[in-house]
């Protein structure tokens, strides 16, 4: 099953990303594991500065504000 | 054209006499309100088209390692251009520490940051005219730097908590962004979306607040406190501005109300500069990396720093 991470510290913008991704893969019909990664030692472990970060599969995809519904899309069909 | 469209709703649509307070009010609301939004709709949406927004991870590649002038140059210079969430500050503080950035320089950045950014730079101009907005940034710039290296002074590496010193960084290694127009428009879009859907609100309720100064307040009121020859009301405006926050484009409408009655610059420019950096929901998400000795520091040379660039300007003119 595909892995997707949002990081971020519980901010409005984390929230919605996370939800939007959740949004995602349920009309895509692809089942996800979504976890939300709130300990700033991991968040930074990724290298990210700017929250929300994505992380899909262990790979930093996005970071630094909400993602398009497009590049959404992408990572939930994408790979495995 | 702005003030047209304030002239129709508040006039000719609602009835209201100009010469009343709701009148006036509710046309200083309608064209500040139209006018903010456009112009903020413009900038970010060029902004976007432009890419000329940096992320703090470029930022922190930038800065790390410079002697520390240039550090604090680039930290304040950089902090001005770059917009951040504020829920982005503890990530941002800890991925500098770990960069080896002098915590004055952090600071610096952390100051600039919400006070100064091109978005407001751009409606300040548009509201208020070009020189009062070289002023605010001029202003803006000098505490950034002045306020950095004063909280250097006191050694604050002390009260950062334990724990940040741990945290190791790894490398982001996010793909370069599209060259295509049309990239760079839905890029541009989605960051008006993101934009003005996070300050709007902010922007609504300083029009607000500005209309309702506008409206209700009489002039001879203010002539008579808050025209500058008193030198409390400088410290009681960035007071004031403590508790309250507003993003840095929400406050704008509010000063250009003060102004129009007649209240000095000196204490709208300190008023500005409280609300838009000095907030506690900030500095209660900077005590998750520093502790309280610093967080009051912190908190006291800012309103100190905001108290001079008032009474300097008060004097000034």
């Amino acid at each position: 099953m595909k892995q997707i991470k949002v990081l971020g510290s519980g901010c409005r913008n984390c929230e919605i990303t996370a939800k939007v991704i959740e949004q995602a893969a349920k009309e895509a019909g692809i089942e996800i594991e979504l976890i939300k990664v709130t300990d700033m030692a991991e968040i930074l472990g990724h290298g990210v500065m700017s929250t929300p970060g994505v992380v899909v599969d262990g790979e930093l995809v996005h970071a630094g504000g909400i993602p398009g519904p497009e590049q959404v899309r992408a990572w939930v069909r994408t790979g495995s | 054209m702005f003030e047209a469209l304030g002239d129709l709703v508040a006039f000719s649509l609602l009835g209201l006499d100009p010469a009343s307070p709701a009148g006036s009010a509710v046309q200083f609301f309608v064209m500040d309100v139209a006018k903010i939004f456009v112009l903020l709709v413009a900038v970010i949406y060029v902004m976007g088209l432009l890419r000329a927004l940096l992320s703090p991870e470029r930022v922190r590649e930038f800065v790390r390692g410079r002697p520390d002038w240039q550090a604090r140059g680039l930290a304040v210079a950089l902090g001005a251009v770059t917009p951040f969430c504020s829920c982005s500050s503890v990530p941002l503080f800890i991925g500098f520490v770990e960069a080896g950035i002098p915590l004055g320089v952090t600071f610096s950045f952390l100051i600039a940051s919400p006070m100064i950014n091109e978005v407001a730079a751009v409606i300040l101009v548009g509201i208020l005219g070009w020189k009062l907005a070289a002023l605010y940034v001029l202003a803006g710039v000098t505490v950034a730097w002045l306020g950095g290296l004063a909280m250097q002074a006191f050694h604050p590496e002390r009260w950062v908590e334990g724990y940040v010193w741990q945290i190791r960084m790894g490398n982001a290694a996010i793909a370069a962004p599209e060259k295509t127009l049309a990239a760079r428009h839905r890029y541009a879009v989605g960051e008006v979306r993101e934009i003005v859907g996070r300050i709007w609100k902010w922007v609504l309720i300083g029009v607000g607040v500005g209309a309702l100064f506008h409206g209700f307040v009489p002039a001879a009121w203010v002539t008579e406190h808050l025209a500058g020859d008193d030198w409390t009301t400088v410290p009681a405006a960035v007071l004031l501005g403590i508790p309250l926050y507003s993003n840095a484009t929400g406050i704008i409408p509010v000063a250009e109300a003060m102004l129009g009655k007649g209240v000095a610059i000196g204490t709208t420019l300190a008023l500005m500069m409280s609300v838009a950096a000095l907030s506690l929901p900030e500095m209660l998400i900077l005590r998750k990396v520093i502790r309280w000795p610093a967080l009051a520091l912190f908190a006291g040379v800012l309103a100190v720093a905001f108290t001079l660039v008032g009474w300097g300007f008060n004097l000034m003119a």
